[in-house]
């Protein structure tokens, strides 16, 4: 019992996870209808600059802080630099450029701070468990990340459905020369989205530090899942996003936990050894092939332009 | 095919002379490393020249094609594995599992268009590569060594380097004349006119989702051979093999040769290879020449190798590829 | 009046707040030429692409040569003999203007799965392509890449392929549009010309074209049809008059 609880809320925090990667995902493929594949190499960045900020001031939450300000800034002039050059561009181009830019960062990550990884320890504040029901505990360094995702979650809905700024993303989604002609400089606003896109998954790397993973490719792995989310919830909604990453969340790290033991029942021990996570993997994207057949635009499909 | 002596017809013959004396040189000057690498990069242009046929001519863009390379080549690996070893029995059976498997992905990714398809077709690739990572039996994620090559009729022996080149060279040219008769014929028009604007095609009364799937299936077909061809050349198969990332590389050698022409995906292929070699000569660090390199090529020379090659050329070709 | 070719009884569609089509009923007989008018945001193309398969009706039915074909595919309405122009250009641009014609023979004469022959070579498509390419007049800009061709040959392009088919209706949405003096003047005549051979449902803003070529004219106006019938009718009725030529007239002076 203890264990279904446990696990129910470790998919509610990777769930979330996934929902600030997605989101800036999809708010960029909404917006700009940019298909960034580097956007995985800005969740790898924002890990490896909380790792060495935290290391030289000594801070986590500091470290966290300005590593979140770093990736905002490296959004903004990337935005600046390459992408603005793709708008309007084939799918194709997007796909092939940012390709090209994972190679990049990859590689740069490499030279800078060499091929071994990083490793972000959590302060002793961060590492007891914290009760959240009688008789249950939960890592405190989890809650705060559920807690702090659904903060983010809650500003994201406060800032595109109720700020003026969010009003001219939502207009820009919809008609981009309108938005222009009306004096709005399209290119900042452009940048500005582009940049809180990038600071979502840098946010997001970050966070996951401590627990997972600071090595180079680590974007790629966690991109396809974003991605996957974005498809399912339909491309362009923010909504979407938050429930097709609940759905993988919870899909994914309950089919982890239990699924090699139900293959313990049908296969021998050694073969559902190797095959269990191998095949718990795949039910993301049985899930995403099903949804896709039925609804081949996804869960909550934005209105078209 | 122009009837002129034009720079684009140079280059071809060039590039199909040079492939076919390679081995002799490599020979001669006992730089056998030449002739490996240049046999990987004609097994990688067969790939590319079938990726080309729904990408390049067909539009469709699909970011999953590597995996064909991976069940070409586990269907060697396996059978290997299981002591058949006659490619008479191997190669049948990789091409009918990348056809099957074709079917099956094209059949469900095909009812969704653009960035979706692009997901989902990388989503069934990874589907795969997690598949085969769990099969303990088949080496799991380390991979499979196979020992013995596929077994053909003497003379012919894969063992030997020189044949095997040759084996693939063949093989290449074969799909590239098959890849051009197919694109030509009415099968093809159709699908370039899926490419240039499948509503209309639909308008005049084609129903285009049947044919997108035969193209899709043709190209799982030929990079299925790729994959034979590929398991024989490296004397292993791993899931790595089918990883997205690989069919990134694909889709580069693609556009970098030029889309929608014969010879794209062999210039293509030559170059990302031959550019790969020398720059990591030149530094540990090459991808991060090789990364802006093709945000370049994207930005400023979209139509690739091919292109360049077309835009020196003076003929009046009215617009067929 | 004979059984109609196209008969289109009651289509409604709305996008959200906006009436597209409001209850609208009209049929075309075999051999005519029926024209659409309507001020812009008449629902006109709305209709085009409901006839045509390309959106479906929200209700309403629509019978072609006696079948109903409400719920039919769009290929399967082209196979039947329904062929359409497009009012935004859309051909197949980067292959040359005998071959995006031939395609259109081509998705007439049985299956593509041939893999082999090279199709640019086979007189059964070549042929009837050139045939309509004279139709229209574009017979020296056969090899030219589409891409290529100024706005108003596009326009006799778009025409050329709807022709090309052997339809039994066409349904031409704005063949006009944007078009010089000169170059109407050309299409009036090749319509003319066309008349006598298909039965045409025809979209169109130019007035002169419209009362030069219908036999029968409707008017809409937001998706509704306000009135029907002869072209003298049309214009001595007093709510078309108000609702749309009015505004003509005082804009021509």
């Amino acid at each position: 019992m203890l264990l279904i609880i446990e696990q129910c809320l470790n998919g509610l925090q990777f769930g979330l996870l996934l929902f600030l990667l997605a989101a800036g995902l999809t708010l960029v493929f909404g917006i700009m209808d940019l298909v960034n594949l580097a956007h995985g190499s800005l969740y790898m960045l924002g890990a490896y600059f909380a790792a060495t900020f935290a290391a030289f001031t000594g801070s986590f939450v500091l470290g966290a802080l300005l590593a979140l300000a770093a990736t905002l800034v490296v959004g903004m002039v990337l935005e600046v630099i390459a992408m603005r050059r793709l708008y309007g561009r084939d799918h194709l181009d997007h796909v092939l450029a940012t390709f090209g830019l994972i190679l990049f960062f990859n590689e740069l990550v490499r030279l800078v701070w060499g091929p071994e990884g990083l490793s972000l320890p959590l302060p002793p504040w961060l590492l007891t468990s914290v009760p959240i029901l009688p008789g249950i505990s939960y890592s405190a360094y989890r809650l705060s990340m559920i807690l702090v995702t659904l903060a983010v979650a809650g500003f994201l809905y406060y800032l595109v459905m109720r700020t003026r700024i969010g009003m001219l993303i939502r207009a820009g989604a919809s008609n981009r020369e309108m938005v222009g002609a009306l004096g709005v400089n399209i290119k900042l606003l452009y940048t500005l989205v582009f940049g809180i896109g990038a600071a979502l998954a840098g946010l997001a790397g970050l966070m996951q530090a401590p627990i997972l993973t600071v090595q180079i490719g680590m974007g790629e792995n966690i991109l396809i899942l974003a991605f996957v989310v974005t498809v399912i919830g339909g491309i362009g909604s923010i909504r979407g996003a938050l429930v097709a990453a609940l759905m993988v969340g919870f899909i994914d790290t309950l089919g982890r936990a239990y699924f090699p033991d139900l293959l313990r029942m049908v296969l021998s021990g050694a073969a559902a050894a190797t095959a269990g996570p191998a095949l718990s993997s795949m039910l993301i994207y049985l899930l995403m092939a099903v949804v896709l057949v039925v609804k081949p635009a996804g869960l909550f499909p934005a209105s078209g332009k | 095919m122009s009837r002129s002596l034009t720079p684009r017809t140079v280059a071809i013959v060039l590039m199909v002379a040079a492939l076919a004396l390679l081995p002799l040189y490599a020979k001669l000057s006992g730089n056998i490393f030449l002739l490996t690498l240049f046999t990987r990069i004609l097994i990688l242009a067969l790939a590319a020249v079938s990726l080309n046929l729904i990408l390049g001519y067909g539009g469709m863009m699909s970011f999953g094609h590597a995996v064909y390379l991976g069940i070409g080549g586990y269907a060697v690996g396996m059978l290997a594995h299981e002591g058949i070893y006659s490619g008479f029995a191997q190669w049948p059976v990789a091409l009918a599992a990348s056809a099957l498997f074709a079917l099956v992905i094209g059949a469900l990714s095909l009812r969704t268009r653009g960035v979706y398809f692009i997901m989902i077709t990388l989503a069934f690739a990874q589907m795969a590569y997690y598949v085969l990572s769990g099969i303990a039996r088949y080496g799991g994620d380390d991979g499979l060594t196979i020992y013995k090559r596929s077994q053909f009729f003497p003379p012919l022996n894969l063992s030997d380097k020189m044949q095997f080149y040759y084996v693939c060279l063949a093989l290449l040219y074969a799909a590239i004349y098959l890849v051009w008769r197919i694109v030509n014929s009415r099968f093809g028009m159709v699908v370039q006119g899926v490419r240039s604007n499948e509503l209309r095609m639909r308008a005049i009364g084609i129903p285009t989702y049947r044919y997108k799937l035969v193209c899709f299936v043709i190209a799982g077909t030929l990079c299925g051979l790729s994959g034979a061809l590929l398991a024989n050349h490296t004397d292993f198969i791993s899931p790595a093999t089918m990883y997205w990332t690989r069919s990134g590389d694909l889709i580069v050698m693609v556009v970098l040769g030029g889309m929608a022409s014969s010879f794209g995906p062999l210039f293509g292929a030559v170059a990302l290879l031959v550019l790969e070699e020398v720059l990591s000569g030149i530094t540990e660090y090459w991808q991060i020449i090789l990364g802006p390199l093709l945000l370049l090529v994207v930005l400023f020379a979209r139509g690739g190798i091919d292109g360049l090659l077309g835009s020196l050329s003076r003929g009046k070709e009215a617009g067929h590829g | 009046m004979a059984e109609p070719l196209l008969q289109v009884e009651r289509l409604a569609k709305r996008f959200g707040g906006i009436i597209a089509s409001d209850d609208l009923t009209l049929s075309v007989a075999p051999g005519e030429l029926h024209a659409v008018i309507g001020p812009n945001g008449a629902g006109k193309t709305t209709l085009i692409a409901q006839l045509t398969g390309q959106l479906p009706p929200d209700s309403g039915r629509i019978y072609f040569a006696g079948g109903d074909i409400t719920a039919l595919p769009m290929y399967r309405r082209s196979m039947l003999g329904l062929a359409r122009s497009f009012q935004i250009t859309s051909l197949f641009l980067d292959l040359s203007v005998l071959d995006n014609v031939a395609l259109a023979v081509q998705a007439h004469a049985g299956h593509s799965f041939r893999f082999w022959t090279d199709a640019r070579s086979e007189p059964e498509l070549r042929t009837p392509a050139r045939a309509a390419l004279a139709r229209v007049g574009l017979s020296a800009r056969e090899d030219r890449r589409a891409a290529a061709l100024s706005h108003g040959e596009h326009r006799q392009l778009e025409l050329a392929m709807a022709l090309a088919g052997k339809p039994r209706m066409l349904l031409l949405d704005e063949p006009m549009a944007g078009l010089g003096p000169e170059e109407s003047a050309r299409m009036v005549t090749t319509l003319q010309a066309l008349k006598r051979e298909f039965t045409i449902l025809l979209v169109e803003h130019d007035m002169e074209a419209v009362f030069a070529l219908a036999d029968r004219i409707t008017v809409l106006v937001y998706g509704r049809v306000i009135a029907t019938g002869a072209p003298a009718d049309i214009r001595a009725n007093q709510a078309v008059r108000d609702a749309y030529l009015g505004e003509q007239e005082a804009v021509h002076g």
